[in-house]
């Protein structure tokens, strides 16, 4: 069964498409990849999918029930975990508080809460920093902060935008390692434009082009697709 | 009177109300437009204005006329000038911040009140206007079917307050005709548009905001000299200008200055109509919450056109 | 981290000992004073909690702290209400009040949202002189020494009235530490600091600031009502803008954001006009000039600055 599906998701501005019928089925488990040339729509759709952006056309059903008139919020509380593609952390209180913040929504007990914040603060290897503020982290630990941030609310599906955006070689490695472990317990939705990393983990990839989709496909197919190959590999960002 | 001449009498003052508000008005529209900040001072500068023109007419002496013309020149440009270096020592230093603006420009308020009530003290002061003939007004009556015209009894207006109405609009002219044919107008407009864009352009933002901010407050402090030979100038007289000001440039869409014009003469004349019917308290209060209600339901309102 | 609670501990606990404490050796004057800053500084204490944790600026406060007052004071001279159900009266007019402003006022954001509370509060003050008939306008009116008797205590007495405020005090301080250590006040500072982020956390952000209005609005009367119940008087002009940027004023001064910091701020400031005001009566100058510089080299206040270079913990 599908956990998040979405049929016909249409957004306009101003008379623009910026996303046109687009379908998406994403199973119980996947890790999939979302990639794209710039202004494929990639922002607007997951926008339209974690309720950021409301659909001019579509629906959106998540977990079995149609989500598609909730706000954002609710669509958290149900199980939806979203990282920002521009770090968006909270800068002044310290990097425990960033992560319980995201962990006492769920979890009411203390130790419980604790746990569940230490355990999210070593998996992506900030549990030295949690007494820093967030905002004196580097550019890279906020990433991976926000990765943490989502982690902490064990959510049924996690969006990431693009996550190893400004990362370091060796944390984008530790990014592929934590996304594999991930595999198989929680869906994942990756929005990335490093081609290594999709390669790496994803186990299903859609390629958006114009705000419509224009392949899907095991990653494999995907690199070896002559349309994609046109449209966004070989375009000017495919080293990106 | 009857009611007719009565409705006429309150739609001339109330023009003349208008005329004055939509100066004062369109000094915080400018300001707001270009910079994007609140000036809760903007009261005081009107204030201030009144109070300098009491003191310009008081040293010069001589013919009214004289004294006066003299505050029409030399008042808006000292206010003027400590508005803009308010804004250089002050407003400029907290980069302009929306909500520590306002937090700056209250204590601002407080200390021009406060200075004012030191010097100039309590007393309300008049200014004797340059020129005060009395005109009277006809209306129209019907006997025996005719239509024939009489001079109702109390039904006048001074000649010094149709100059008003004509001093206003031709200012406001003039800042129409700044903003939209000079140079300085165009780097103005630049600013507003997109404040990074103008820096990169190397428009001098920092000195554009400091004219723009005097200018603002010029304005507030000519349609003071206008209003105080028929208002005595106090220093507590600047809460009813902010107060409309606001609720005027609100309605007219913040920022702009053909919309603020328009929403003057709507709020001006219907103050003047409505404290006809209701007491002036109650008009006071649907006024503001009114306004509080545009703002709540239709937020462009404030900003202007939608953006997105 | 426990020891930063104990240290937490002991000096609000601290605090509030003084305060008990200073009431047997103040002389006569500055008793009065006293008792006055406690209740002003339950009234910062309730814009705080909105303003410093919540991130929301209000300028329309007095409306809630009027609200309180004459919500107690016509109970008793229009209906004859006892000083309990009074003073019941008055702080469910303020929280039902806070929590109209909330739906409305809630739909705007920042600039607007400070305009738009000015002028529902300006609106309420108007409304007050326009129903002069009751409130006897800006002139106000007296609360007879008989009304001022609750739970068998004169509140006209010095010894008495010390001690209500007090209490007062205690409750708005000890309810503002409860919520600062509480789950619900630790998301009023995630809205504060990172709204939208606070949101894609899965939080109600609309609701939890509806909650932060009424619960700031609530205080605010509480302190409205029982500062005409102590000092006896029921008067426009604690409706007026100038008690909107009161609190604004304290909170800024003594250090947005911190539990003490509006006690710290409405004493400081009390006296500061208290002392001037001998001087001239251009007091209100002093307002201005602090409100100026605090912006421009203080944005914290004293116990914010306090923080940011010595004390950490300070809640």
């Amino acid at each position: 069964m599908s956990l998040l599906s979405a049929q016909g998701l249409t957004k306009q501005f101003n008379g623009l498409l910026a996303v046109e019928d687009v379908t998406l089925e994403i199973p119980e488990g996947q890790v999939r990849a979302l990639i794209g040339p710039n202004g494929a729509g990639k922002t607007t759709l997951v926008g339209m999918l974690s309720g950021r952006i409301a659909p001019s056309a579509g629906t959106v059903i998540f977990d079995g029930r149609d989500v598609t008139a909730w706000p954002a919020h609710k669509r958290i509380s149900a199980g939806m975990g979203y990282t920002f593609q521009i770090t968006s952390v909270f800068p002044n209180l310290s990097v425990w508080e960033n992560v319980a913040l995201a962990a006492r929504r769920t979890l009411s007990g203390r130790s419980d809460m604790e746990n569940a914040v230490s355990a999210s603060l070593e998996r992506v290897g900030l549990i030295d920093h949690r007494f820093e503020e967030a905002g004196d982290l580097s550019y890279g630990h906020q990433r991976l902060l926000e990765i943490a941030m989502g982690l902490a609310q064990a959510p049924k599906l996690l969006i990431l935008d693009e996550p190893t955006q400004g990362l370091a070689d060796s944390e984008v490695a530790a990014f592929n390692q934590l996304i594999l472990e991930l595999a198989g317990s929680t869906t994942v939705l990756l929005i990335e434009h490093n081609m290594d990393v999709v390669m790496q983990v994803a186990d299903f990839v859609t390629v958006l082009d114009a705000g419509k989709v224009l392949f899907e496909g095991i990653p494999d197919d995907v690199k070896a697709n002559a349309a994609v190959q046109a449209a966004y590999l070989g375009g000017g960002d495919a080293a990106a | 009177m009857d009611f007719g001449p009565y409705l006429m009498l309150a739609t001339l003052e109330g023009t003349v109300t208008a005329a004055v508000l939509a100066l004062t008005a369109s000094g915080l529209a400018l300001v707001f437009g270009v910079m994007r900040v609140v000036n809760v001072a903007h009261g005081e500068f009107f204030m201030l204005g009144a109070v300098l023109a009491w003191w310009v007419t008081h040293i010069v002496g001589g013919s009214a006329a004289i004294g006066f013309v003299a505050a029409l020149i030399v008042v808006p440009i000292l206010v003027g000038v400590l508005a803009a270096v308010t804004d250089m020592t002050i407003l400029k230093r907290i980069d302009y911040d929306p909500e520590r603006t306002i937090v700056a420009t209250i204590g601002i308020l407080y200390i021009l009140q406060q200075v004012t009530l030191m010097t100039y003290g309590p007393d309300a002061r008049p200014v004797t206007p340059p020129f005060n003939t009395r005109i009277a007004l006809p209306w129209f009556e019907f006997v025996n079917g005719e239509p024939g015209i009489y001079w109702p009894w109390g039904l006048s207006i001074t000649s010094y307050k149709l100059a008003v109405i004509g001093a206003a609009s031709v200012v406001l002219m003039g800042l129409w005709l700044l903003m939209t044919r000079s140079k300085l107008g165009l780097l103005m407009r630049a600013t507003e548009q997109d404040r990074d864009m103008a820096l990169a352009f190397g428009i001098p933002v920092e000195r554009i905001y400091a004219v723009v901010f005097g200018l603002g407050a010029a304005m507030a402090a000519l349609a003071a000299v206008l209003i105080v030979p028929i208002q005595q100038a106090h220093y507590l007289m600047g809460a009813d200008p902010l107060l409309l000001s606001f609720i005027v440039v609100i309605i007219g869409g913040l920022g702009s200055l053909p919309g603020t014009v328009l929403a003057a003469l709507l709020i001006g004349l219907s103050d003047g109509i409505i404290s006809v019917f209701f007491s002036p308290t109650l008009a006071k209060i649907l006024a503001t919450l009114v306004v509080a209600m545009v703002l709540v339901f239709r937020p462009q309102g404030l900003f202007g056109a939608k953006r997105t | 981290m426990s020891g930063d609670m104990r240290k937490s501990l002991l000096l609000h606990g601290g605090v509030l000992v003084a305060l008990f404490t200073l009431q047997f050796v103040l002389p006569a004057y500055h008793h009065g004073n006293l008792a006055r800053i406690m209740v002003l500084a339950s009234y910062a204490a309730g814009f705080n909690l909105l303003f410093g944790y919540t991130g929301l600026l209000s300028l329309g406060h007095a409306l809630f702290f009027a609200a309180g007052l004459y919500g107690m004071g016509l109970a008793m001279s229009q209906f004859g209400a006892g000083t309990g159900l009074a003073l019941g009266v008055g702080v469910f007019l303020g929280a039902l009040i806070g929590g109209l402003v909330a739906v409305l006022a809630l739909r705007t954001e920042e600039v607007a949202f400070m305009i738009v509370t000015l002028m529902f509060a300006q609106a309420g003050y108007l409304t007050i002189l326009y129903f002069g008939a009751y409130t006897r306008g800006d002139e106000g009116f007296v609360i007879a020494q008989a009304d001022r008797v609750f739970l068998g205590r004169d509140l006209s007495n010095p010894q008495s009235r010390y001690f209500f405020a007090f209490a007062i005090f205690c409750v708005s301080f000890v309810m503002c530490l409860s919520v600062v250590k509480s789950r619900f006040g630790k998301v009023l500072v995630a809205i504060r600091e990172n709204e939208e982020r606070a949101r894609m956390l899965g939080y109600d952000v609309a609701k939890y600031k509806f909650a932060a209005i009424v619960l700031s609005a609530t205080l605010s009367a509480l302190s409205g009502a029982a500062y005409g119940l102590l000092f006896g008087y029921v008067g426009a002009s604690f409706a007026s803008v100038q008690y909107s940027i009161f609190p604004l004023l304290w909170v800024l001064l003594g250090g947005a954001g911190t539990v003490l910091g509006p006690l710290v701020g409405t004493a400081f400031m009390f006296y500061l006009i208290d002392l001037s005001s001998g001087v001239t009566t251009a007091y209100m100058l002093i307002a201005g000039v602090v409100l100026v510089v605090l912006t421009l080299f203080a944005p914290q206040g004293l116990l914010g600055e306090m923080r940011r270079r010595f004390w950490k913990w300070l809640p």
